[in-house]
């Protein structure tokens, strides 16, 4: 028998209108979760350094937490597990976000340790032997420099979460392989939709790369 | 005369290291203390004791009139006392991501709310007055270490602190650039600012302070004016310390 592959093109660029309907869920999901992510890590970054061991310990077991169990496990608990708890349905797009939210939350907070940890004391000493409050001297000598430095690991941590969200197809939200999933079920063609399906993951993280890139620079030439 | 620095029995540990051992010492308006000392001896801690950034653990300590209690007392008046004294670090801790002159606005505008102009002449004039007028938009890393202990002397003095507080000011200097800071402090002290430094400079001490301190294993074993100290040492552990330091 013989066997013949052929790459289909036009069944590709046919798939693409579809597909491209994902791109919106795809975003708002990366996006809205790493914000929301950015602020619990922010939070329970700090509070994972704070001196105050009753401080320290609610947000050393968030990271551990999070970090320690896998996204998929995440976000089928709370789709499926947390509706018996909350008693009402959680619909998808907000179980998203949710778990994207709160994953990175975990990973961004040890950005944001590593970042302050990583500035010498001597800044503070500095801040504090001027007459600033303890959170003067954090939010305008600590935090700016430590920010720059956590630009690379927060670029690496949106394009992992946006990647992490291709797993919700699971729970049923319209993002790109949900989409992909849904169009190869019409169309058999499953090598050339996946294809496309990748090309637009690269399409996002590598603009945001750029993106990052160009923030990057900025930040190197006022330093 | 005023006394701006009052240390009675002053005790500091680290763990169980006993680093300050019943310190007595007053500093008067205008005067110049040089603390010197081996490394290890206390000097340091002993400055950092003053602004705070060290507590103590026993023995009282005043500055310009307000108690700082040991550790675990009232802290309340520490924010009017780092107001009121300037300090200048061993590695500059000048902050990287401001200009110049934006480190030295950054504590007036902050604690003082003084305004954006005003501050902004301020740094201009202190900047001049230190030599580097026309490094003000620059950042820190472009400077050499003698231009930026410089900066970090103008950005203390841009407090109008009543006491300065030198903590090995020249010793992370390339030798070239150690007497362009040192010329800066001397004319400080010329003006009449009160200033506690702890140097290696044996020099300097010598021609700048009032008095000078030598500090072995967290006490003071020896104190007096510079001429007494270094020419006709009582102590037999100053006289081992200058033979060493000296001999070169």
């Amino acid at each position: 028998m013989e066997f013949q592959f052929q790459f289909d093109w036009q069944a590709a660029i046919n798939s693409i209108p579809y597909l491209a309907k994902g791109i919106p869920y795809t975003l708002m999901i990366s996006f809205g979760g790493l914000a929301i992510g950015f602020v619990l890590g922010i939070v329970f970054g700090l509070l994972s350094i704070n001196k105050n061991w009753f401080l320290r310990w609610p947000a050393t077991a968030y990271i551990e937490i999070f970090r320690g169990t896998p996204i998929l496990v995440q976000v089928l608990f709370i789709f499926y597990g947390l509706p018996d708890l909350v008693g009402g349905p959680i619909d998808p797009l907000t179980a998203g976000i949710a778990a994207i939210a709160l994953n990175s939350g975990a990973y961004i907070s040890e950005v944001v340790r590593g970042g302050v940890q990583s500035i010498d004391k001597g800044q503070t000493e500095a801040g504090l032997s001027l007459g600033l409050s303890r959170s003067q001297t954090f939010w305008n000598i600590v935090w700016p420099q430590a920010f720059r430095r956590m630009i690379p690991p927060l670029g690496n941590q949106a394009i992992v979460s946006i990647k992490d969200t291709s797993l919700f197809s699971v729970i049923g939200v319209g993002e790109l392989v949900r989409q992909g999933q849904v169009y190869i079920a019409n169309t058999f063609t499953a090598f050339e939709v996946y294809f496309v399906v990748a090309i637009m993951y690269l399409a996002i993280t590598l603009s945001l790369s750029l993106i990052l890139r160009l923030l990057e620079r900025r930040g190197v030439a006022s330093a | 005369m005023t006394q701006i620095v009052k240390m009675k029995g002053m005790n500091k540990y680290f763990g169980k290291l006993h680093v300050l051992k019943d310190i007595d010492l007053t500093v008067e308006q205008g005067e110049v203390v040089v603390i010197i000392g081996a490394s290890g001896s206390g000097k340091s801690t002993l400055i950092r004791c003053v602004n705070g950034l060290e507590e103590y653990e026993s023995g009282s300590l005043e500055v310009d009139n307000h108690p700082l209690a040991p550790k675990g007392g009232n802290q309340n008046s520490l924010a009017e006392i780092r107001k009121e004294v300037g300090m200048v670090f061993q590695q500059f801790n000048l902050f990287p991501h401001l200009t110049v002159k934006k480190n030295i606005m950054l504590a007036p505008m902050k604690v003082k709310r003084t305004a954006e102009v005003v501050a902004n002449a301020t740094a201009e004039r202190l900047l001049e007055r230190v030599g580097i007028g026309n490094q003000a938009d620059k950042y820190p890393s472009q400077l050499s270490g003698g231009q930026q202990q410089r900066v970090a002397i103008a950005r203390a003095l841009a407090m109008e602190p009543r006491l300065m507080l030198f903590d090995e000011p020249t010793s992370a200097l390339d030798p070239e650039m150690i007497g362009e800071v040192l010329d800066v402090m001397r004319e400080l002290a010329r003006e009449g600012m009160t200033m506690m430094v702890v140097t290696h400079e044996m020099g300097f001490a010598r021609e700048v302070a009032d008095r000078v301190i030598y500090i072995h294993e967290g006490q003071i074993v020896e104190e007096g004016k510079p001429d007494e100290v270094f020419d006709n040492p009582q102590n037999e552990r100053t006289q081992a310390f200058l033979s060493r330091v000296l001999a070169h």
